[in-house]
């Protein structure tokens, strides 16, 4: 691990936790409505993996997928233009927050019917495998999609074809509200890909480096040997003050239980956007962001201005980000149906 | 080339081999469409010649092999799904109005979408209500998905070259007893554009819309109505999304009454569509009510008997077309 690699690993922790802080604030102003999926906690998955791929691979996505894109590379101002709805988001205020899509870098998108990402991971590995090229499809899917039929579809054709897809579980343990030993007979996913045969294995996902490495050589195999590989990121997603309280008192599983449908506790995570500092949550032993910068800190890679550094310059970033996303217009119906009709070319219909 | 008779099936094999020996991007999958050649033998000798990546025979997985024609799709791919009956086609629902309908959209524009999924669907002989279901209502009600619905061996073979031709993600509903359906192919003839109404028959005293099979139903009423002194005129629609009202629009000024004839149920189907828009755009000219010819409300029953009663006849068109001609005609009593 070189230190501007680590560098940039921390940078990007750094932007996706910032930037999805500045989001929920948006959310909490009332300048962003519908549905927002924040991502704090997972962000050793979204780094490690993408930072492994090349630009001509592709990535497809979920509807927690703000960081996906940014770590692949699209400017987080527009990222939040779309989460703000404004014309000069990604998807031009077409999609919002659960539908991001930046074509130029091959991130096809974020899809929030909850396993479809696997349909459309293996059609792109279909055709990359067609046009034997040495490109490979990244899916991202939860521990809650893999109970979707289109999971054990698409596996089976995947490994049926030898596509060139890299199956990405973000395994935060939860599905909406439904813990995985509740949602689950098997709650190890990656054993499941035994029954395709595919190659499979689980990695701490809230260490980047591990989920690098483990990714780095799966899409080694893969461009190799064209076959599919599986990858389990074990994680966790943070959210308002419930991870803080360390409740060494309880099993945390109660914890977790009774916070999530205390509706004062409810209400309190709805209102306030921040998540836990990373002291509290060094203390509990579960931010990816603590590790990679102790590690980093600790390596003699890096020194504590030097975060400070990288702190204010996604500081800056994001704010900017939000003042873009606000200056940016709102989007006419006229472009709406231009987009709507924008593969008819010059074809009248009239 | 001359005109030759041949079978719809055939029309639509032509149709496919032409556009894959043209254009290395094209690629078909379905149930049994390679080594098989197809429930219909619609893609017959095609795995021959291009080989399985180009023919593609998949599990009996229809959300995800048409999901996985929508990624192909949006790499810039030109994938011919195979669903072998619309009955199917449930299952995928997802993939065609969450994400070919969408995606272009959604996107901002980003993505192209040249998909095209063909299915038979209608009634044929005796399948069972599970296997004989109408579905272009539900279809119709997705912007971004485009419908053909070819009848003829002509359009079967023009409108699917122009579907995969095309960016736009299109439905080809296709219908179980017109695979066995004769008729002429010109391939050198000029093709309307894909969505362009057709005018198959002149007359000035009712308009016949068909689409897809009911269009030889309302050919052979209106043949049977020259005798009792109505002409009708028959325009088959060709298209369901979008549809062509200029033509019809035209004729109905022309005529004054019109009748939509579809196996759809009645309730909600395609023909409540075109008599609503028609009635809205040509209030002023008509002489009668909007009427349709349709299929019962029911799940299409086994017995062959009743599966005959339960979708339109000619003799229904018929009585229809009656109804409505003496209906607010100066010359004729009610």
């Amino acid at each position: 691990m070189d230190r501007d690699t680590l560098r940039a690993f921390l940078r990007d922790m750094l932007l996706a936790r910032a930037f999805e802080e500045a989001a929920a604030e948006q959310y909490t102003k009332g300048n962003i409505e519908g549905f927002l999926h924040l991502y704090p906690g997972e962000e050793a998955v979204a780094v490690g993996v993408i930072h492994a791929t090349e630009p001509a691979d592709y990535v497809v996505s979920t509807y927690r997928e703000h960081v996906h894109a940014l770590v692949r590379g699209t400017p987080p101002r527009q990222v939040m233009a779309e989460l703000l709805g404004r014309r000069d988001g990604i998807s031009r205020g077409m999609g919002g927050s659960m539908h991001l899509f930046d074509r130029e870098r091959r991130f096809m998108g974020g899809y929030a019917i909850v396993g479809e990402t696997y349909p459309v991971a293996i059609g792109v590995g279909y055709a990359i495998a067609m046009r034997d090229l040495p490109e490979v499809a990244i899916c991202f899917f939860g521990d809650g999609a893999v109970n979707q039929g289109t999971f054990h579809e698409s596996l089976n054709m995947a490994a049926l074809w030898r596509l060139p897809v890299l199956f990405v579980c973000e395994n935060n343990h939860y599905q909406i509200g439904t813990e995985i030993h509740r949602h689950s007979a098997v709650t190890e996913v990656f054993r499941r890909a035994a029954a395709y045969d595919i190659p499979a294995e689980r990695v701490d996902g809230m260490d980047v480096f591990k989920v690098h490495e483990v990714t780095s050589r799966m899409l080694r195999e893969i461009r190799s040997s064209g076959g599919p590989r599986l990858v389990e990121c074990e994680t966790y997603r943070l959210r308002g003050h419930s991870m803080a309280d360390p409740g060494s008192y309880r099993p945390q599983i109660e914890v977790m239980a009774y916070t999530s449908t205390d509706p004062v506790s409810v209400a309190i995570r709805e209102t306030v956007p921040a998540y836990p500092s990373h002291e509290q949550l060094a203390a509990v032993g579960k931010d990816a962001i603590h590790h990679v910068t102790e590690h980093g800190l600790g390596a003699g890679h890096l020194d504590s201005a030097e975060v400070d550094g990288i702190k204010s310059e996604v500081q800056q970033l994001v704010q900017e980000a939000v003042e873009f996303a606000q200056q940016s217009p709102e989007p006419e119906m006229a472009d709406a149906w231009r987009y709507l009709h924008v593969n008819r070319r010059n074809e009248s219909l009239t | 080339m001359a005109k030759e008779d041949i079978f719809y099936w055939q029309a639509l094999n032509r149709a496919l081999d032409a556009e894959m020996a043209g254009d290395d991007s094209v690629f078909i999958l379905g149930e049994d469409v390679g080594l098989y050649g197809g429930s219909y033998r619609v893609t017959e000798g095609l795995y021959a010649k291009y080989g399985p990546w180009r023919v593609r025979d998949t599990p009996i997985s229809e959300t995800s092999f048409t999901g996985l024609g929508v990624g192909a799709a949006m790499t810039g791919l030109r994938p011919v799904v195979e669903i072998m009956t619309i009955n199917f086609a449930l299952l995928a629902l997802d993939p065609l109005v969450n994400m070919a309908a969408k995606i272009p959209f959604m996107s901002g524009g980003q993505f192209p979408m040249p998909l095209v999924v063909r299915m038979p669907g209608g009634v044929a002989k005796q399948l069972g209500a599970q296997h004989s279901q109408r579905l272009e209502h539900t279809l119709m009600n997705v912007p971004g998905l485009r419908i053909a619905v070819p009848a003829t061996p002509q359009d079967a073979y023009w409108q699917l070259r122009q579907a995969i031709a095309s960016d736009d993600p299109i439905i080809l509903l296709e219908h179980d007893l017109l695979y066995f359906s004769k008729g002429p192919l010109d391939v050198e003839a000029v093709p309307l554009p894909m969505h362009r109404a057709a005018v198959c028959r002149a007359g000035r005293d009712v308009t016949l819309v068909g689409y897809s099979r009911s269009v030889e139903l309302c050919l052979r009423a209106a043949q049977q109505l020259e005798d009792v002194g109505i002409e009708a005129e028959v325009i088959d629609l060709r298209s369901l999304s979008p549809i062509d009202w200029e033509t019809c629009i035209t004729s109905v000024e022309k005529t004054h009454r019109f009748i939509v004839v579809e196996e759809d149920c009645r309730f909600a189907g395609a023909g409540a569509e075109v008599a609503a828009t028609l009635s809205e755009r040509c209030f002023f000219s008509l002489d009668a009510p909007a009427q349709r010819v349709a299929a019962l409300d029911i799940p299409t029953p086994f017995n062959g008997s009743l599966e005959s009663a339960s979708i339109p006849t000619v003799e229904d068109i018929i009585s229809a077309a009656q109804r409505v001609c003496s209906v607010a005609d100066p010359g004729v009593k009610p």
